[in-house]
């Protein structure tokens, strides 16, 4: 009796896909884990995960962003190199800061953007060169996949997977 | 059905009741001769003694001697304060100028009440017009979300044809001259012979004349009247259709309706506020007032579907439609700061005094409320309804939805104010009544029109979709 035998079961339709997720929890499985091709809303809610805190991150980021281009417009318009633009000269932040509001926007949108990008790669543990740990390639095109752990009960599983509308099941020994 | 409560309708009654009450006290109250203002002018003065200014209590010893010239004095001992405009103006004419600027103060004060109805008259007219248009975009993009909320956009669409009303009459007044609004309506503005001769306003003049904003103005709020009622009629007949032509009708007259609209929108917002700056233009000014009133459309169809679900009404609609009304909310908030802010730092990096005068009038005699408005309008309602969670809780989208409506209404008072009254504004009965009046009239409206008809458009294709919605 081992642990690490699980159940594949693959479906061709998000909704379908989601129906199944219902009933298999339903029936109080585990489900380890969900393999889409694109992002289906609503199932992290469905699998119970816990929400995101990405969101948190992002808006962190954009304060950075924010007071970086603070920094950086005063240092190079007023510090270091002030010019006299249009009839205004360059004496301080304040007076001329409509003209680096522009800056403060696509600094803070910057920052936001290109951290949470890193941040979202680096807790999915994904880098270059990275092998893939989908367990099926159609994942990637148009196959949805769910991955439930075997305890015992193959026969059941498949039973009640079988009435989901899988395309297919397929029990799978993990190393 | 939703049944219109005894209770509301009579909140809604005492409203416009008390509302009318003070609309006409302000009428009543305002000066009618030049002596009256030159006394109101000397308890103004007298308010700033009191402060211990050295100046203004010599000043008003002067006053009360030559009441006519005490202007132009205090003009000077100011030098660059809120007075400076008007004293600019006056130097451009020839005689008299303490007669000329208590002229022109007793003008400000006559615009007084009318402003005060004519700003709430314009929002409540172009909240009603966007919530219509945003209906029509829904339809048109045949979006699947909304439709159990359309039957709460085609009630606030309800309040149309009332407001247009109004409006209608307050244009043919002005049109004749009931009011000093619009100063290129003025006697002689376009003529060289004149003492009021303007050669800006001249240079207008195939655009600024009576005629023509007359006749575009009705057929702006006639045209929209129309596809409103179109629309309405559709909508209830695809109820019990059993099948789509209604339907398709309503998308092709969404289609040419929005069309109409996006012209009509600009233009009208043309004659009705950038006129009043007649000397000044910006080319955004169009979509500017229209990020305004998208921001107030949603808020309001926010509020009234959240009324009415506290009612026990409207049992499809759940926390996700809630979400997707708080979603537009925050990005149209967004928006707005967008385009008032580019058309800010367009002028103020260009400086060029035809336009810049525009906002140092902003500026100097308006300065706190003007200003507030980015925390009212931009900073809260991000900083509130940015967390994902709290757009679905319906006490936060009427509490930021309430912040909005006052930004924007504050918004739309300094569009119309300075260029009518100019440093003799104020927020008094007048202003607070005209507020009164059209949401009591708004609320009866709203609501006769919901109780008319089922609250769910049940004959929509779409209707499945929107029911099982969630995000």
């Amino acid at each position: 009796m081992s642990t690490n035998k699980v159940i594949h079961a693959l479906y061709n339709d998000d909704d379908v896909l989601m129906d199944a997720v219902k009933t298999v929890k339903g029936a109080n499985h585990h489900i380890e884990e969900v393999f889409t091709p694109f992002p289906v809303h609503g199932l992290d809610k469905l699998l119970g995960l816990p929400q995101t805190r990405l969101a948190i991150c992002a808006f962190l980021y954009g304060l950075c962003g924010l007071s970086f281009a603070i920094w950086m417009t005063n240092y190079m318009m007023i510090e270091n190199w002030p010019q006299d633009i249009g009839g205004k000269p360059n004496f301080s932040w304040w007076l001329n800061m409509p003209a680096f509001v522009p800056i403060m926007f696509e600094l803070t949108v910057f920052f936001a953007a290109h951290l949470m990008v890193i941040t979202f790669y680096m807790r999915s543990r994904l880098w270059p060169f990275k092998e893939a740990e989908n367990p099926d390639p159609r994942t990637t095109d148009d196959i949805f996949l769910m991955e439930i752990p075997v305890h015992d009960n193959e026969e059941e599983l498949t039973a009640l997977l079988s009435t989901t509308n899988a395309v297919e099941i397929k029990v799978i020994e993990k190393h | 059905m939703y049944q219109f409560s005894s209770k509301l309708k009579i909140t809604a009654i005492a409203l416009m009741v008390i509302g009318l009450i003070g609309i006409i006290i302000g009428f009543v109250s305002a000066p009618s001769t030049q002596a009256e203002v030159a006394e109101i002018l000397a308890h103004q003065e007298a308010g700033h003694g009191a402060h211990g200014d050295a100046h203004a209590t010599k000043e008003v010893a002067h006053h009360d001697a030559h009441a006519e010239t005490t202007h132009k004095e205090e003009a000077h001992a100011h030098g660059h304060d809120a007075h400076a405009a008007a004293g600019h103006k006056e130097e451009t004419h020839a005689e008299g100028h303490g007669d000329h600027h208590l002229e022109h103060v007793l003008h400000q004060l006559q615009n007084k009440p009318w402003a005060a109805f004519y700003v709430a008259l314009f929002f409540f007219t172009f909240v009603t017009i966007v919530v219509f248009a945003f209906l029509n975009i829904q339809r048109v993009a045949q979006a699947g979300w909304s439709i159990v909320l359309f039957r709460v956009m085609e009630g606030i669409s309800g309040f149309l044809p009332y407001v247009s009303a109004i409006f209608i009459i307050f244009v043919i007044l002005t049109a004749f001259g009931a009011n000093h609004l619009f100063v290129w309506m003025g006697e002689g503005v376009t003529d060289p012979e004149s003492a009021n001769f303007d050669q800006l306003i001249a240079n207008k003049e195939g655009w600024l004349n009576v005629p023509r904003w007359l006749i575009c103005s009705l057929v702006y709020l006639v045209g929209w009247n129309v596809f409103r009622f179109l629309n309405r009629k559709y909508s209830l007949l695809q109820d019990t259709a059993g099948n789509l032509t209604n339907y398709t009708k309503n998308y092709k007259l969404g289609v040419a309706f929005l069309g109409f609209f996006i012209f009509t929108e600009s233009m009208s917002v043309w004659d009705w506020i950038m006129g009043i700056d007649p000397h000044w233009f910006s080319t955004l000014f169009g979509w500017y007032v229209l990020a305004t009133f998208l921001v107030c459309a949603v808020t309001i169809i926010a509020m009234v579907t959240v009324y009415l679900k506290s009612k026990g009404y409207l049992e499809v609609v759940n926390d996700s439609h809630l979400h997707d009304l708080g979603k537009f909310m925050f990005g149209f908030s967004i928006f707005w700061t967008y385009l008032w802010f580019a058309q800010f730092m367009l002028i103020w990096y260009a400086d060029m005094p035809e336009e810049t005068v525009y906002y140092i009038q902003r500026f100097e005699d308006y300065k706190w409320i003007f200003l507030g408005m980015i925390p009212l309008n931009f900073i809260l309602p991000v900083l509130m309804l940015v967390n994902s969670d709290f757009k679905r809780i319906p006490q936060i989208v009427l509490g930021v939805g309430s912040i909005i409506l006052l930004g924007h209404y504050i918004d739309v008072f300094i569009m119309i104010m300075p260029g009518t009254v100019g440093d003799q504004w104020g927020f008094g009965i007048t202003e607070i009544a005209s507020i009164l009046f059209f949401l009591g009239l708004f609320i009866y409206a709203v609501f006769t029109t919901i109780s008319k008809a089922p609250l769910i458009a049940k004959g929509n294709p779409f209707l499945h979709e929107s029911e099982h919605f969630h995000y």
